[in-house]
């Protein structure tokens, strides 16, 4: 058995209360499982409904009862019929038992791995824990619960249990639901059972995680605050950002009727030497350089070991401070956890002491971190104390890495309070923003929405949901983001109707116009007029009119040289990176300028213009690799003076040196150094004797 | 080492400058000559930007490089060109006369420019005369520091911080009131500080840096101080300086680069000593030559520095010069320090031009939205990007870049598409369709509501923040909306949710409002909101749970032992910690390590490492007594940490297998004579587990091929 391979059973309820969300449960599930046939193919899963009409499990068939609770797959390995089962979820509809189906999802658990597989195994229900449970034959529920539990620990099983209680069917039975409350906190209480308690549609979504993560520690050892006095802790991971997926590059060479062929495509690197390209130097004759200024050092990775910072792997404590002195913006990086050596009960008892004395105190900890044995860097960072509220959890410390002095640029900006009048709110606006910041509340007491820790990623369900069409049907489209999903990108539209009176009349106290004295051509940031409504934006196009207007680049694109300035007209476009058209557009563009320019001239006074146009040319055509279209225009431009009676711009290049675009500058070019020189010497006693 | 081939030639710029007093009569409405300049170094500039802050792809420096070479020589021709035409000069930018944050912590703003200057261009002009020498301010170790001194080694300190952040930034170091002159315009009173190998204006140099670092020794020997204004004389050593200086930055464009000048002086009075027209005439042609430089786009920033019992007075001179009146005069601070540190930190802050990372568009309501921008404050600094050289030629290498098809071998010449493997088929992505679902939200900044404080958890995080500071650039209204907010936030301690939707990585976020915070040195915390990018559930970990005993109650401290933890905290308490106080030795150690070889020099320089624990103060009686009964508390009596660790005894699984192994390898390797092996060259008739038992047994590392584990033992016997 794989190693990491779990073992897990979907417990759902599909009775009719749970019919609302039912398809956010049938989203989330299916990412599960999706992520798993992507990221751990050997997982095997098991699907439990309860609320049914119809009954189908092992345990009715061999001891009775387990009514309305049906198996809709047995433990497998994942596959794409599972996504698809679970995305059809039948709607059930009697009010089903949660108890009767842990048990038969836990008997389905132990017949499939016995006593393997420990701390593998895992239930997860999805209920809102609405229904009532029936009396057992004999004791209480609680007692039943107990020996369940005790049977869960006993097997090394876990338990994840999410209870989705949307505000409106919070009107069902009161006693009913404290009753279950009580229950599933008996599970926790007694076994590694996690309880969440959802009151939203987003919230369900990031309520059941779908990555799975083998915690690995960064760190064990002694955690030093003297010499004398260490505390043997265990650092962990705390937060760590999911990254979208790295995709592969897709190759269609392998012959159509080769099934092995992988389609991938491998990224080779040649290293070349820069006088002769087409010489390859091998790794054993590369080395590494650092910049120093204008300088490059080599340094051979050999010179690199001996001269490098080897500090000793080790933690340990600086000081303590006063947590004011340290403002929550200086935190670095991912997050770290420190805990106490598992089963270490004075270790346990030192971490719990110090997070309760910090916490007491609201001071936190500096500590100098050396991860690992060999690690050419150090980490300072603050430890604060994470006071656990739940009996069976151990305290904590939250590590965060600090800045070193290198990392901080300290920008000067002007006191707000020195700003003149016309920028400072008066109080009147003030009210209103006090309003605002206090009406827009995200966190109503004890129901905080947009919990971070329930708050799924929108982009990557959007990835995943398409890859499942995709799946499919290989050309559609890419799905519109989820309603749900929106409530985390935009706001609230019932949150905003709610308080429209206020949004209101902060749109009465501040005016806001663009700035006159900017260029037309230079604005960016369109503002939409204030018009007083506030209809929440569901419509599609004005907000993909909004991202046009932002996503404009910094500059003004240019697309035609103009007679202003067309040396940085020019070089704007040769930089224009949309199109590779752009490139000719503006080299052909610039030819054409240039003799305007030089015919139009009287007495010489466009020259220099068109001396500058012609040096810009020439060097947006070494660069770009295009000498012959310079080579070739100098050569007619030269030829042009001639005959229109124009030397006297002749000799004006010769005295400035304008020269082909020699072999050396390009190698693409056909001239070598010295006719590249002679050109214009050439053209100098023909310019005389045309004299 | 130097492998860059260098051209001096860009000196001879300097020699046909022309008095700007002349110039500016003959501005003509044209292409001035500075613009055309600006031009050729353009497309250079920008993609220099790009590279400031993403890793520099190996191949795009090399082709860099051989641009910039180019450029170079282009630049040569071109100049030689502009010398006929430099007759021709018009301002290059406007001023806005009503602007508002007209005074010198600022200036940023005060352009309504439509680019981001990217490179910049600094000359030091650094007052020396012996006013500079004899006043002083106590430092710290209660030693008398001259304001030379300070000006000195704040450059110094700049200098090396620019090399290792900012190593594309010109800078030119230039004395003024000196005995000794040296300048290119041969004036008298004025020193240009340099070093072989490097124009007068240019990045620094290893060798800058260190010649630089013992200038105060050779000063008086080489430069010498003398002030250069005196009755009598015609000199006027303050207008030969800002003349030097403004010919130094004749290099580039205002366009594209950022030009200043920064005057460290202590004489608030430069003409004090001289009376009457000869006074009258000198203020005048001096306050029209920094007229001039600031015409042609080239900022100048006075660092006054004064003592607390003798203001520097700014009505006197320099306020002119800078042009200040009203309440942007009163604003301006001079850097007033009791101690030689303040000063430091003040001219430190001063000395750095902000840098915006983007414009952002903040959506607070549907028909609302402000403008703000957004700065990163707090960033990783890297040891650099690594260039692969030719370890013969010591030449960059080139990077060729190629796709192979993995089934046929084939090359892969158009961009090809993505797929992802799923259900044993693969998914087909176009780059379209992944932006496309990435783009999830329709702002690039949108409001979502308001929570209290203690919503955010200190492991909400993941990674340094961004701060945001509003601007009426655009959008006028923008900052008074932002400062109403921002102070309601304040007042209700509450933060903002919002979602930021950048294309590539669109992010919930929290907008933390920060109160401006000063100190005797000056700003230490800007006002403004700082962008903290907010984990999903899937990027936290319930690892608290991981190790829960099901059964039992956690182990609490007491509360006399938290007591006693309450007393220890107290006895260690480190009182005026700022976050910024360590340099990391890490970098520090390796940009020593790169400026000693640089400068080709045989010792390595050891560099102190600030960030271990301060032994001294731990072990004062006091702190001793309070982690003693701590330890008692805690622990109890007759500890012994490691036999009561569990580690010892229920390790786990992988660690006693890893034991095992160590302990076979051990063993197995005392078998064999391996010196005598070794010296038979019969090392290679062992097995690769065999030559494994040594390796593992002496602490070596296992990886490689057969010939590598060879080496590696033939190495650690020494043979």
């Amino acid at each position: 058995m794989a190693r990491n391979k779990e073992g897990l059973v979907l417990v759902l309820d599909v009775g009719p209360t749970m019919h609302t969300v039912l398809p956010e449960v049938e989203k989330v599930c299916s990412m599960l499982v999706q992520k798993k046939i992507i990221f751990s193919k050997n997982d095997e899963v098991g699907l439990v409904v309860f609320g049914t009409k119809d009954t189908k499990n092992e345990l009715t068939n061999e001891v009775g009862g387990y009514e309305h609770v049906m198996v809709l797959r047995d433990i497998k390995v994942v596959d794409g019929n599972l996504v698809e089962a679970l995305q059809q979820l039948p709607r059930g509809s009697i009010h089903g038992d949660f108890i009767d189906a842990v048990v038969v999802g836990m008997d389905m658990l132990i017949k499939k791995y016995g006593q393997t597989n420990k701390g593998k195994k895992r239930l997860c229900l999805l209920t809102n824990a609405a229904s009532p449970t029936k009396d057992p034959y004999d004791g209480t529920k609680e007692d039943q619960v107990n020996t369940i539990a005790e049977q869960m620990r006993a097997h090394g099983m876990k338990m994840d249990c999410i209870v989705v209680r949307i505000s409106q069917d919070l009107d069902m039975d009161k006693k009913i639901l404290e009753e279950n409350d009580y229950l599933l906190n008996a599970f926790s209480y007694k076994s590694s059972t996690k309880t969440v308690h959802v009151d939203s549609p987003t919230s369900l979504l990031g309520a059941l995680r779908t990555r799975n993560i083998f915690p690995v520690t960064i760190y064990r050892g002694d955690f030093e605050m003297s010499s004398k006095m260490k505390i043997k802790v265990w650092v962990y991971k705390k937060t760590s950002e999911e990254k979208f997926p790295t995709l592969k590059k897709y190759s269609d060479k392998a012959p159509p009727t080769d099934n092995y062929a992988t389609h991938e495509i491998k990224v080779d690197y040649e290293y070349k030497s820069v006088e002769d390209p087409n010489k390859s130097v091998p790794p054993e004759q590369r080395i590494k350089g650092y910049r120093y200024g204008p300088q490059v050092v080599p340094i051979s990775s050999a010179e690199l070991e001996t001269f490098k910072f080897k500090p000793e792997k080790s933690v340990k404590l600086l000081g303590f401070t006063d947590a004011s002195n340290i403002m929550r913006h200086y935190y670095m990086r991912d997050v770290n956890i420190f805990i106490a050596e598992p089963g270490n009960t004075r270790a346990i008892v030192a971490v719990s002491a110090l997070a309760r004395a910090l916490k007491e105190m609201n001071k936190v900890a500096i500590v100098r971190c050396v991860w690992r044995q060999g690690q050419g860097n150090v980490v300072v960072g603050i430890l604060t104390p994470n006071v656990s509220d739940k009996h069976n959890i151990p305290d904590s410390f939250y590590f965060n890495v600090l800045p070193f002095a290198e990392d901080i640029r300290e920008f000067q900006f002007p006191s707000f309070s020195n700003l003149p009048s016309s920028m400072q709110p008066n109080e009147q606006q003030q009210e209103a923003a006090d309003k605002l910041v206090q009406m827009l509340d995200l966190a109503p007491t004890g129901k905080e929405v947009l919990r971070p820790d329930l708050t799924p990623n929108p982009v990557l369900e959007r990835f995943y949901n398409c890859l499942e069409v995709k799946s499919k049907q290989q050309d559609a489209a890419v799905p519109p983001l989820d309603e749900t999903l929106r409530k985390i990108t935009e706001p609230d539209p019932e949150l905003i109707s709610q308080n429209k009176a206020v949004i209101d009349e902060f749109h009465r106290c501040f005016e806001l116009k663009e700035n006159p004295k900017l260029k037309k051509s230079s604005r960016r940031l369109l503002k939409e007029k204030p018009t007083g409504s506030s209809e929440e934006g569901v419509g599609n196009g004005a907000d993909a009119q909004a991202i046009d207007a932002i996503e404009y680049t910094s500059r003004v694109k240019v697309e035609k040289i103009g007679d202003l300035d067309p040396v940085q007209d020019f070089e704007a476009m040769m930089s224009r990176r949309d199109s590779t058209e752009w490139i000719s557009k503006a080299i052909q563009d610039m030819k054409n300028k240039i003799f305007d320019i030089v015919e139009n001239s009287f007495e010489g006074d466009t020259y220099r213009k068109a001396l500058e146009c012609l040096v810009a040319l020439r060097k947006g055509c070494i660069l770009e690799q295009e000498p012959k279209q310079f080579n070739d225009f100098l050569r007619h431009l030269v030829k042009f003076c001639e005959e229109k009676d124009l030397n006297s711009f002749g000799e004006y290049l010769a005295s400035h040196e304008i020269t082909l675009i020699s072999k050396k500058e390009a190698p693409d070019s056909e001239i070598s150094e010295d006719d590249a020189k002679n050109f214009i010497v050439k053209r100098e006693p023909k310019a005389e004797q045309g004299l | 080492m130097n492998i860059l081939p260098r051209t001096t030639t860009l000196n001879s710029d300097l020699s046909i400058f022309v008095p700007a007093v002349q110039m500016s009569r003959k501005k003509h409405n044209c292409c001035g000559s500075d613009e055309y300049i600006a031009a050729t170094c353009t497309s250079s500039d920008h993609r220099r930007s790009e590279h400031r802050y993403f890793d520099m792809n190996v191949a795009a420096l090399a082709v860099l490089r051989r641009r910039s070479n180019e450029e170079r020589k282009e630049k040569k021709n071109v100049l030689e060109e502009v010398d006929l035409l430099r007759n021709k000069q018009c301002p290059v930018m406007d001023i806005d006369p009503d602007d508002v944050f007209r005074d010198d912590e600022d200036p940023e703003n005060e352009l309504y420019q439509e680019r981001d200057s990217t490179k910049e261009m600094l000359v030091y002009l650094v007052d020396a005369s012996p006013k500079m020498f004899s006043t002083s301010c106590p430092s710290e170790d209660q030693k008398d520091v001259s304001h030379f001194h300070i000006a000195v080694s704040c450059i110094a300190q700049s200098l090396r911080t620019q090399i290792i952040n900012r190593s594309y930034d010109d800078v030119a170091i230039c004395f003024f009131n000196t005995r000794e002159k040296k300048n290119l315009q041969d004036s008298n009173n004025v020193y240009v500080f340099n070093v072989p190998e490097r124009e007068e204006l240019d990045r620094p140099t290893a060798r800058l840096i260190k010649e630089f670092d013992s200038i105060e020794e050779s000063f008086s020997k080489e430069i010498g101080s003398k002030y250069g204004i005196l009755p009598g004389s015609r000199d006027n050593s303050l207008y030969n300086a800002l003349w030097v200086a403004q010919a130094l930055l004749r290099k580039g464009s205002a366009k594209t680069a950022d030009k200043r000048i920064l005057l460290f002086t202590n004489e608030d009075d430069p003409f004090g000593n001289i009376k009457g027209m000869t006074k009258m005439d000198m203020t005048r042609t001096t306050l029209q030559r920094a007229k001039d430089a600031q015409d042609l786009g080239i900022s100048i920033e006075l660092l006054p520095l004064s003592r607390p019992d003798d203001e520097f007075n700014m009505s006197l001179f320099y306020a002119d010069l800078l042009g200040l009146e009203g309440t942007n005069l009163t604003q301006f601070k001079a850097l007033v320090g009791e101690r030689f540190e303040d000063m430091k930190d003040q001219l430190r802050k001063r000395m750095f031009r902000k840098r915006k990372i983007r414009r952002i568009k903040f959506i607070i309501t549907n028909a609302m939205s402000i403008e703000v921008n957004a700065y990163a404050l707090v960033r990783p600094t890297n040891p650099g990007t690594i260039t692969w050289l030719d370890s013969v030629t010591n030449l960059p290498l080139k990077t060729d870049r190629s796709f192979i098809c993995a089934d046929t071998g084939a090359l892969v010449q158009e961009t090809p598409k993505l797929f992802q493997t799923y259900k044993n088929d693969s998914i087909m992505f176009s780059t379209d369709e992944l932006s496309e679902i990435k783009r999830v939200s329709t702002g690039p900044l949108r409001l979502l509501g308001f929570k209290p404080l203690s919503c955010l958890k200190d492991y909400h995080n993941l990674k340094p923040s961004t701060f945001v500071f509003p601007s009426d650039e655009e959008v006028v209204g923008s900052t008074c909306i932002f400062i109403a907010l921002h102070g309601s936030m304040l007042r209700l301690k509450r933060f903002a949710v919002a979602f930021y939707g950048s294309s590539t990585h669109p992010q919930l976020v929290a907008l933390v409002a920060q109160e401006e915070i000063m100190s005797t040195s000056g700003q230490v915390e800007p006002p403004g909101m700082h962008m903290i990018y907010l984990p999903y559930s899937d990027d936290v970990r319930p690892v608290e749970e991981l190790h829960t005993d099901t059964n039992a109650m956690a182990p609490r401290a007491t509360d006399d032992q938290i007591k006693s933890a309450t007393a220890l905290v107290r006895r260690v308490d480190l009182k005026s910690f700022s976050v910024c106080q360590f340099a990391n030795p890490a970098l520090q150690r390796h940009y020593a390590v790169l400026q000693a070889l640089a400068l080709d020099e045989d010792e390595m320089p050891d560099v102190r490492d600030e960030t271990l624990p301060d032994e001294e103060g731990m072990a004062r009686p006091g702190v001793v007594k309070a982690l003693e009964e701590f330890k008692l508390s805690v622990y109890g009596e007759n500890y012994d940490e490691e036999s009561d660790s569990i580690a010892s005894g229920k390790t786990s699984d992988a660690s006693k297998k890893r034991k095992a192994i160590a302990d076979k390898a051990t063993e197995e390797s005392a078998k064999v004579d391996w010196s005598d092996l070794a010296d038979k060259g019969e090392l290679k008739e062992l097995t690769v587990p065999k030559l494994k038992y040594y390796l593992t047994a002496n602490g070596l590392s296992v990886s490689g091929k057969k010939e590598d584990l060879i080496n590696r033992i033939l190495t650690h016997l020494g043979k």
